[in-house]
């Protein structure tokens, strides 16, 4: 005599979902053909309202009510990360796409100081002009505030973890919390009033951006350092210091190198995150026709401030300043992916055995 | 005391003492490099404050247009914070179901590599958002839904007013909003999500809950301090996002409630920064004064959000 104790109710088939699934998609390619015109797009967007109903309905009259809230539940969560990651594969589709039209040597190689000879050949669609000088120029002032934010960051997150005690750690963390939501304008308007001070109004250089942007890139570089020197086992410097070894020694030669794959992965995820900031430097490091190698001197052209004004202020015909940006956005998310895939591989390749 | 004894001190001492003098460096330049980080927030206030006030305390006959500061900085803090609204209540609900998404419904394998996506979502720089916007967004809205809006919808006064042909509209740039703020709440979210202890999601399925039901006894209480902080933060990253809205909006000198249509009230970072670049004396002053405004409103924000994440996890121990 056996008898199976159910605590449920009866489940769905897979052929009863499958169903349900096929008649969404029939009621909304009708429902588009009635409201809205078949196309893809719209065959989605309707799917997407019948599928959860059908689910809900189908489920609550072949299972019970709780069972139908679960799977409701279930379908619209999958269906707010795809309503996520459709703007992500738009955004990068048509990056690529409007992009690829100027991404040639031209673009790579050239500056926007035009003859008369390239402006004549523009208005008659020739490809002229190119973002050489910005790509020289997100490089040295991104390089300038990676010079300043990550020694300054690094040696920071050290103080909090290996000496700060006390009031002055304290206000050191909360103010490291205050600098990560400065938004990045007013860190722009920082650097530029700072500098207004040293060279009179009005000025821009590479050197204020570079001081803007390491004031955001500083408390990202503190928080991971910070994050992964305190996963060092505590072990490991006091064997160290038991040993006799000062503590400066103990820090340089033991406790970062096991935390380096922590702390390079977060220096280099801080350095893709300032790499596309626009608004600090257009209000510290302005906009040059050509390259400009010197950040103490003069306005400088990078990659996010040429986008942005090849696309608002395109001349003449507009498609050929369009085209420039996207073309400069291309480069700018190609450099902003591999930086970020590169945190991650560093991460995985030089994590040491011993901290998973 | 032998000769070995003798040199095996000296050795110890000059050891001691570099090690000391190594240390006192060591530990001065960590110390001040923390001091460093307070200096450089002074600094921002005070600069700003320096900068700014001649732009606060400025004669309005003396600038274009007679604005006192108030009446001038004003529609620009509310737009400020009608388009970040606007962009948290679109982000935070769909933020939470994708942190849900990857902490609990994604197979396992899967969920990191989604993790991935979302903060490379975070990582897209915002003048890229800007001009997928316009290209791509803003047409695509105005086409299919502003016209309908304001043809069904227009006795809600958001929804008010001649629909924008060019979408470029207060309405857009809250949805670009939304999207670059979203992987912020996600991330923080999904992190508090997948720290619900394992035993509380167990007792729950063990009494026979599904899993929503479980998610609603013991992953939705204790994150709730996240999910918030998160929102939180997100509001303020939303509130200082500058090319997205300087690049979509088109903006109007004024309060304006309808987001459908071509006069929106500018946000002060977007205001900075399509005037900065073209202002001089006053003018620049004046902007500095209200980015101070914008560096207040964030803080507050933020501060917020930092006290309901230190209130911890209540729902937990409750």
């Amino acid at each position: 005599m056996s008898t199976t104790l159910s605590m449920t109710s009866r489940r769905m088939s897979t052929m009863e979902h499958a169903a349900v699934a096929v008649g969404a998609l029939l009621v909304g390619v009708l429902l588009s053909a009635v409201l809205s015109g078949v196309a893809v797009g719209w065959v989605g967007v309707w799917t997407a309202v019948t599928y959860p109903i059908a689910v809900y309905a189908s489920s609550r009259i072949l299972e019970d009510r709780r069972q139908a809230t679960d799977r409701l539940v279930r379908v619209v969560v999958t269906l707010a990360f795809i309503v996520v990651v459709l703007p992500l594969a738009s955004l990068v589709w048509t990056v690529i796409v409007e992009g690829a039209a100027r991404f040639d040597t031209t673009f790579l190689s050239g500056n926007m100081r035009l003859t008369l000879d390239d402006i004549a050949s523009q208005r008659t669609g020739g490809e002229v002009g190119g973002a050489f000088h910005a790509m020289i120029g997100t490089l040295i002032v991104t390089a300038v505030s990676t010079v300043i934010a990550i020694p300054l960051g690094l040696f920071t997150a050290i103080y909090l973890v290996e000496y700060g005690r006390g009031r002055l750690a304290k206000a050191i963390t909360s103010m490291v919390d205050v600098m990560t939501g400065i938004p990045s304008i007013v860190a722009g308007l920082f650097a530029y009033a700072l500098f207004v001070l040293i060279l009179g109004p009005g000025t821009r250089t590479g050197l204020a951006g570079g001081v803007a942007l390491s004031v955001l890139m500083t408390p990202v570089v503190i928080r991971s350092a910070e994050e992964m020197l305190r996963l060092v086992p505590n072990e490991l410097r006091e064997a160290s210091l038991a040993l006799g070894v000062p503590r400066w020694k103990t820090i340089s030669k033991v406790v970062l190198p096991t935390a380096i794959a922590g702390i390079l992965t977060g220096a280099t995820l801080a350095i893709a995150r300032v790499i596309g900031e626009t608004a600090p430097l257009l209000v510290t490091v302005g906009l040059a026709q050509e390259t400009n190698l010197n950040p103490f001197d003069g306005r400088m052209t990078t990659l996010p401030v040429y986008t942005y004004y090849q696309y608002v202020q395109p001349g003449i015909p507009t498609e050929a300043g369009q085209n420039r940006a996207w073309a400069a956005a291309l480069m700018l998310v190609i450099i902003v992916a591999v930086l970020f895939t590169l945190g991650r591989v560093l991460a995985k390749v030089l994590q040491p055995k011993g901290l998973r | 005391m032998t000769l070995t004894e003798t040199r095996t001190q000296a050795r110890d001492s000059a050891a001691g003492r570099t090690g000391r003098v190594g240390d006192r460096v060591f530990a001065g330049l960590s110390k001040g490099a923390g001091i460093l980080i307070l200096v450089t927030l002074a600094g921002v206030a005070l600069f700003l404050l320096r900068e700014g006030l001649p732009g606060i305390n400025v004669d309005p006959a003396e600038m274009d247009g007679s604005d006192t500061f108030i009446q001038y900085v004003g529609p620009l803090v509310f737009g400020t914070v009608f388009a970040a609204l606007i962009a948290l209540i679109l982000a935070a609900p769909i933020a939470i179901a994708v942190a849900l998404f990857i902490s609990h419904y994604a197979p396992r394998r899967l969920a990191s590599t989604l993790g991935y996506l979302i903060d490379l979502l975070a990582a897209i720089p915002s003048v890229v958002f800007g001009i997928w916007g316009i290209r791509v967004l803003a047409p695509l809205l105005a086409e299919n839904v502003y016209p309908w809006m304001s043809e069904n919808a227009s006795f809600i006064p958001f929804f008010s007013g001649t629909s924008s042909t060019s979408g470029r509209t207060m309405l857009t740039a809250g949805v670009v909003l939304a999207v670059m703020i979203l992987p912020i709440i996600t991330a923080i979210s999904r992190e508090v999500f997948l720290q619900t202890p394992r035993l509380h999601e167990e007792a729950s399925l063990a009494l026979g809950a599904t899993k929503w039901e479980m998610i609603r006894q013991a992953v939705l209480p204790y994150g709730r301090s996240g999910i918030i902080s998160g929102a939180m933060l997100g509001l303020g990253r939303a509130l200082g996002e500058t090319m997205a809205v300087a690049i979509i909006m088109s903006p109007s000198d004024g309060y304006f409630w309808s987001v459908i249509t071509n006069q929106n009230s500018n946000t002060i970072a977007s205001n900075i920064a399509l005037k900065f670049p073209e202002s001089s004396g006053l003018e620049v002053n004046r902007l500095i004064a209200t980015g101070l405004v914008l560096f207040v409103i964030t803080f507050l924000v933020n501060s917020l959000a930092r006290r309901v994440a230190a209130a911890g996890f209540s729902g937990a121990e409750g």
